[in-house]
């Protein structure tokens, strides 16, 4: 009790209030943007939120993270353009709502899931803080570089189809960070000397490259289109009724959000995939999954609501990010001499408690505001694409010249902004870049640390944590050679079977080798030859 | 016609081929460099040399970058990548109206620069009606006002502004 009342007494200021009620109307706005997002605004808003207080600043970044998703959901329901990038299985069942004239149906559904998604994140995660709190004190140096190591493994393995180019950016990210000035023996790192790369790359300036910058050009380089919205008639109520009929779905959608949110590198999306498909499965309607199922809504924007409470856990128990916008948090917690991590949970819960008390009041002051402010905020996504541009390429500035003044930042900022556009026509990763470079630079000061006491290569991991992260990590990298030799194995089969020129016959013995040779094919060969020297004989 | 390896790829054809060859180039060349651009300390663990970690960063971006070079389907430049490499290149000028307003500021001032680039980057967007002037101009208002005079973030003052008169210089180096 006295926790949360030292808690309450942290929220209780108006520039807290203030800035909660300025996050979460900024990022419902920001989502219903389709082409900005909040990685984009988070980047852009990061430096000014500097000069606040931690708990201020954090509040407008956390309301920015949370609310977002909830404003995605509008262009993805009316005009079928997810306003974030996950709220892309928002419109398989949202949209063909609003093509069969049901839009104020769907909205109010996604509105309602949302917030059960983030109601239930941020609940489970206050009940499971103080098991955290024990926890987390058990991660020693070693502890912090095996979970940093599986963050990376696990943002690089979930990119299906493209893990060998996202492995590529984190080591890109990981070497980035290198650069400059060395802390422990001051030495140079791929400085060139030169006096502006001595402080290194700034992790913020990266970001604001990648996310801001390139977001910018992608705008500036595309068309305009014309966007018809659908009028909105009637309450925005009926869905909390709605998914009062659901609470399986629903439930079960926010936990797979909660578990997922927690892993690093996983995220939003395979929460949502998992969840779907339960739905899918074990709906007595699975044929309308995809045209306009409301099960199919709930699970999808109830689990990516979830994440982002849970997301904050590895942040804040370890110190360690599992994506992009959580590791831009981060650098707000540097800013401010608060480290993240074990020592967070022992000394400092009612902050810690604080932020989800914060998160708890966004989710009702989102939902108020888009049950009154729906019709009015459907305007937004008319702003052109390249005026949208304009806007950002202006904002970004701020962002990147504010943290030191440097023309210098800004150029290597305009850099990365120019390798990020390249990365998004690729349809290449980002995320790697970012959290190589934070997770790199966690690696390289726990693994100095770690070594320090270690004799053996055994005794890195003869602690139960750190054994079983080491398992995890085993466990992880062989599921995914695995993966890659199923699939490696379905192309060839795939490959034999379109193929249409004519086959070698050296090429047929060869892979018949073992066959022709093992002591079965004999016998069955001798049997042939037998019955066919017969049938000669009877001729 | 699509091979099956080509439809299984992940992403467009176009540019793949000459960013993956860029990507490596770059890496190795930043690789055959580390010798000196970092430094091995004597008496100094293997894992805590300075030299270790970029290592790991370079050693990766080759050997991942080569790897993902020869599992990709296509093993030849097309018109697509020319035109692709043409479209990257656009960008660039983007990116020079960015470093032109970066360089403005501090000759100019916050205010004065982003009156100046807001509305010229909007028309050469082709927003050439008297509406979207005015909404670029109460834009860049917003802009200015919201960060530099509301949320105190630090810009420093145009040079221009020492010409202002005592009161007024020191409010708009403060503010605007």
């Amino acid at each position: 009790m006295d926790l949360l009342l030292s808690s309450l007494h942290i929220l209780m200021r108006w520039d807290v209030v203030f800035a909660l009620l300025a996050g979460s109307v900024g990022g419902v706005l920001i989502g219903a943007i389709p082409g900005v997002g909040p990685a984009v605004a988070i980047a852009i808003l990061l430096p000014a939120t500097f000069s606040m207080d931690p708990i201020v600043g954090l509040t407008v970044l956390l309301g920015i993270y949370g609310s977002s998703m909830y404003g995605g959901a509008i262009p993805a329901i009316l005009i079928n353009t997810p306003g974030t990038a996950v709220n892309a299985l928002t419109t398989y069942d949202g949209y063909p709502m609003t093509a069969r004239g049901e839009p104020r149906r769907a909205l109010s559904l996604a509105y309602s899931s949302s917030f059960f998604g983030g109601i239930f994140s941020v609940l489970c995660l206050i009940l499971f803080a103080p098991v955290l709190a024990k926890v987390a004190p058990m991660f020693g140096s070693r502890e912090i570089f095996l979970a940093a190591l599986l963050g990376i493994i696990l943002v690089i393995v979930a990119h299906k189809g493209q893990s060998l180019i996202a492995g590529a950016l984190a080591a890109l990210g990981i070497f980035i960070q290198t650069i400059g000035m060395e802390p422990v023996k001051y030495t140079q790192r791929y400085t060139y000397d030169q006096p502006f790369l001595q402080s290194g790359v700034n992790l913020i300036v990266v970001v604001l490259g990648l996310f801001a910058l390139s977001q910018a050009f992608v705008l500036l380089t595309s068309e305009d289109e014309k966007i018809r919205t659908t009028k909105l008639r009637g309450g925005l109520f009926q869905g909390l009724r709605e998914l009062g009929r659901h609470p399986r779905v629903a439930t079960v959608s926010a936990s797979f959000g909660v578990l997922m949110g927690m892993i690093p590198g996983v995220g939003e999306f395979t929460a949502q995939f998992m969840s779907y498909t339960y739905a899918q499965r074990t709906s007595k309607r699975p044929e309308d999954f995809g045209h306009g199922s409301s099960e199919g809504l709930i699970a999808a924007e109830t689990s990516n609501n979830a994440v982002p409470a849970a997301a904050m856990v590895p942040l804040l128990a370890l110190g360690i990010p599992g994506e992009a916008l959580t590791a831009m948090m981060l650098s707000v917690f540097y800013v401010h001499n608060v480290v993240p991590g074990p020592g967070l949970f022992q000394n400092q819960m009612d902050f810690v408690v604080a932020l989800y008390i914060a998160l708890l009041v966004l989710n009702v002051l989102v939902l108020v505001f888009l049950l009154f402010a729906t019709r009015p905020l459907i305007q937004v996504v008319k702003i052109p694409n390249r005026f949208l541009g304009v806007c950002v390429l202006t904002l970004s500035f701020v962002g990147v010249y504010s943290l030191r003044n440097s023309a210098s930042d800004c150029m290597i900022a305009a850099g990365f902004g120019v390798l990020g556009y390249i990365l998004k026509r690729l349809d290449a990763p980002v995320v790697p870049i970012i959290l190589g470079m934070v997770l790199g630079n966690i690696m390289e000061v726990k693994l100095r640390a770690g070594m320090a006491r270690v004799k053996t290569p055994w005794d890195f991991i003869d602690r139960p944590i750190a054994f079983i992260l080491f398992i995890v990590i085993i466990i992880v990298l062989v599921s995914h050679v695995r993966r890659i030799w199923l699939d490696r194995r379905e192309l060839k089969e795939a490959e034999w079977q379109t193929k249409t020129r004519s086959t070698r016959f050296g090429g047929l013995l060869s892979r018949r080798k073992n066959s022709l040779l093992k002591a079965r094919g004999k016998t069955v060969r001798g049997r042939h030859s037998l019955s066919h020297r017969q049938s000669t004989d009877q001729n | 016609m699509t091979t099956e390896r080509e439809r299984r790829f992940v992403g467009p054809r176009r540019g793949q081929l000459i960013f993956a060859l860029g990507f490596l180039a770059v890496s190795a060349l930043l690789l055959s460099q580390i010798t000196g651009q970092t430094t091995w300390v004597d008496k100094t663990a293997f894992f805590a040399q300075p030299r270790f970690w970029p290592a790991i960063g370079l050693g990766g971006m080759v050997l991942l970058g080569a790897l993902h070079l020869r599992k990709m389907p296509w093993r030849r430049f097309t018109a697509q990548d020319r035109d692709e490499l043409m479209k990257w290149a656009r960008v660039i000028e983007f990116a020079g109206w960015f470093m032109a307003y970066v360089l403005l500021v501090p000759v100019l001032g916050y205010l004065p620069a982003t009156l100046i680039f807001v509305p010229l980057l909007t028309r050469r967007m082709g927003y050439r009606g008297p509406r979207m002037f005015w909404l670029s101009i109460a834009f860049a208002l917003v802009v200015v006002v919201v960060f530099k005079t509301f949320l105190s973030v630090k810009i420093p003052g145009g040079m221009i502004y020492e010409y202002l008169p005592g009161g007024l210089r020191g409010f708009f180096i403060l503010y605007l």
